[in-house]
């Protein structure tokens, strides 16, 4: 904002978006792409690792449960939302993520009980996720069905 | 700023007996580290709860802040204290302990000079004791107001960190010795210039800050130079940037005696982003580091600025803006 510009009520919500600090995109992008990069690699290992005892089917199946159980216990150490401070979406779109968003909300609400609290208060954030994802694959499962993908 | 009326009252009898404050771990390894009365060791202060955590920070706080002074709780005639979890909670259960009478307030981060100003306005009516009272906890407010604790995402570069103590002071009609006196203080007004976002509360309180500053200054005559500090609630970095910036504009240059409560509570290096923020903030301030600086005369003059913002999680999901009030006090060594 040049300085000579008066700022009224009309021109305020400008003057603080040229005013305040902003997100560095190329540093959270670089992040996200290292430890997104580094959970899938895990994941690929643990399939590797499965599929020596189970067809690739299964190796992956267990390699994404696998995955989970590690996410939600990180989460219950408070290890994870640690590392989301910096990965972002890095951490937050693999099967991980998902994990974490169910986890944080049940242990944050357990001091309400299991119905109200663990219960009620599991779904909180990864509850759009599903709906979404429910609704979506829906609508996509009917334009096969007509179209005859 | 549109100018209306006058908003500034005069107490002649409000005589800041003692400060008490309760900080969290986090707040006493910041800048005022060793400032504090009683610094916790955990933020779960011994509970099951962070709900019950904060309730017993208040009762510590309320309870210390009048043994230091002297009294006994029977002496008291009222407590007036608020918080920023639904229905005060932590304030209203706290003053189950107490005796006295009580009178619950919400102004979000301006609790605390609210309550200041209802207090010294109670004495000025014949009251003797009144105890002032006001805290947050990051854990508790996180939660109402954002996501779970251990939830991964990617902060704003804008946030600032809820700060988790309770600062209480002891007021009084009169007093043997010589001590602090709120001599002045001015009601705010709900201000609302559009910002949006959530993160970005001190850029949504800035205006209402310049608007109860200028008001004040215009009211009793006064200019920035008069003070040794000024001191806001919790604008963080930004927040106060953009407060020079308007202050500046409205031909008051605050720069030299500005300081921001919320900015100056923790290090660069605790991540905080723009600072602390919530009701702790000028609590723990003002209770700790300014009545200390004002007993000993290093300060003569200075001015108290609550900064609230009025949202909740229910309008900010509904689209709407954030209003902000800012309350402000004078007190003199």
């Amino acid at each position: 904002m040049e300085a000579n510009r008066e700022i009224t009520r009309e021109n305020y919500k400008a003057y603080v978006f040229e005013k305040m600090p902003k997100s560095s995109h190329w540093k959270n992008m670089f992040w996200a792409f290292c430890i997104g990069g580094v959970i899938c690699a895990i994941g690929q290992a643990f399939i590797y690792l499965y599929s020596l005892w189970f067809n690739m089917q299964d190796a992956s199946v267990l390699a994404s449960a696998t995955l989970v159980f590690l996410a939600a216990m990180m989460t219950g150490f408070g290890i994870y939302d640690r590392i989301g401070r910096f990965a972002g979406a890095g951490s937050t779109i693999p099967i991980t993520g998902f994990s974490n968003a169910v986890v944080s909300p049940a242990l944050e609400f357990r001091a309400e009980g299991f119905i109200y609290g663990v219960g009620a208060k599991m779904f909180l954030v990864a509850g759009p996720v599903i709906v979404n994802g429910v609704t979506i694959s829906v609508i996509i499962a009917l334009l096969t069905l007509i179209f005859g993908g | 700023m549109d100018y209306y009326k006058k908003r500034t009252l005069n107490f002649a009898n409000s005589y800041v007996i003692e400060g008490y404050t309760v900080a969290g771990p986090k707040e006493n390894d910041g800048r005022y580290k060793g400032f504090f009365d009683f610094a916790l060791e955990s933020d779960m202060f011994a509970q099951n709860t962070f709900e019950r955590a904060e309730r017993k920070m208040f009762e510590h706080a309320i309870e210390g802040a009048i043994s230091k002074a002297n009294l006994d709780e029977s002496e008291i005639d009222a407590l007036i204290a608020g918080d920023l979890l639904n229905q005060i909670v932590s304030a209203s259960f706290a003053a189950k302990k107490t005796h006295s009478g009580f009178l619950g307030i919400y102004n979000a981060c301006a609790t605390f000079v609210e309550s200041l100003i209802i207090g010294s306005a109670m004495l000025s009516n014949g009251l003797e004791n009144v105890v002032c009272a006001a805290g947050s906890h990051f854990s508790t407010a996180e939660r109402q107001y954002r996501y779970p604790l251990e939830l991964g995402v990617l902060r704003s570069p804008v946030t600032q960190w809820t700060a988790t103590g309770v600062g209480a002071t002891v007021l009084s009609n009169k007093s043997e010795y010589k001590v602090p006196r709120i001599t002045r203080g001015t009601l705010g007004r709900v201000l609302d210039y559009g910002v949006m976002d959530v993160n970005n509360m001190g850029a949504a309180m800035a205006p209402s800050a310049c608007d109860t500053l200028v008001t004040f200054f215009k009211d009793t005559e006064t200019s920035p130079g008069d003070y040794d500090v000024i001191f806001t609630g919790d604008l963080g970095k930004l927040g106060s940037d953009i407060l020079l910036d308007l202050t500046a504009q409205e031909g008051y240059d605050i720069s030299a005696q500005h300081h921001d409560c919320g900015a100056s509570l923790y290090w660069d290096e605790q991540q905080t982003y723009q600072g602390g923020s919530g009701a702790a903030c000028s609590a723990l301030i003002f209770n700790s580091v300014l009545l200390g600086r004002l007993r000993r005369c290093e300060y003569k003059r200075i001015l108290l600025a609550g900064t609230g913002a009025l949202m909740s999680p229910t309008t900010s999901f509904q689209g709407d803006s954030i209003p902000a009030i800012t309350h402000l006090v004078e007190v003199v060594a």
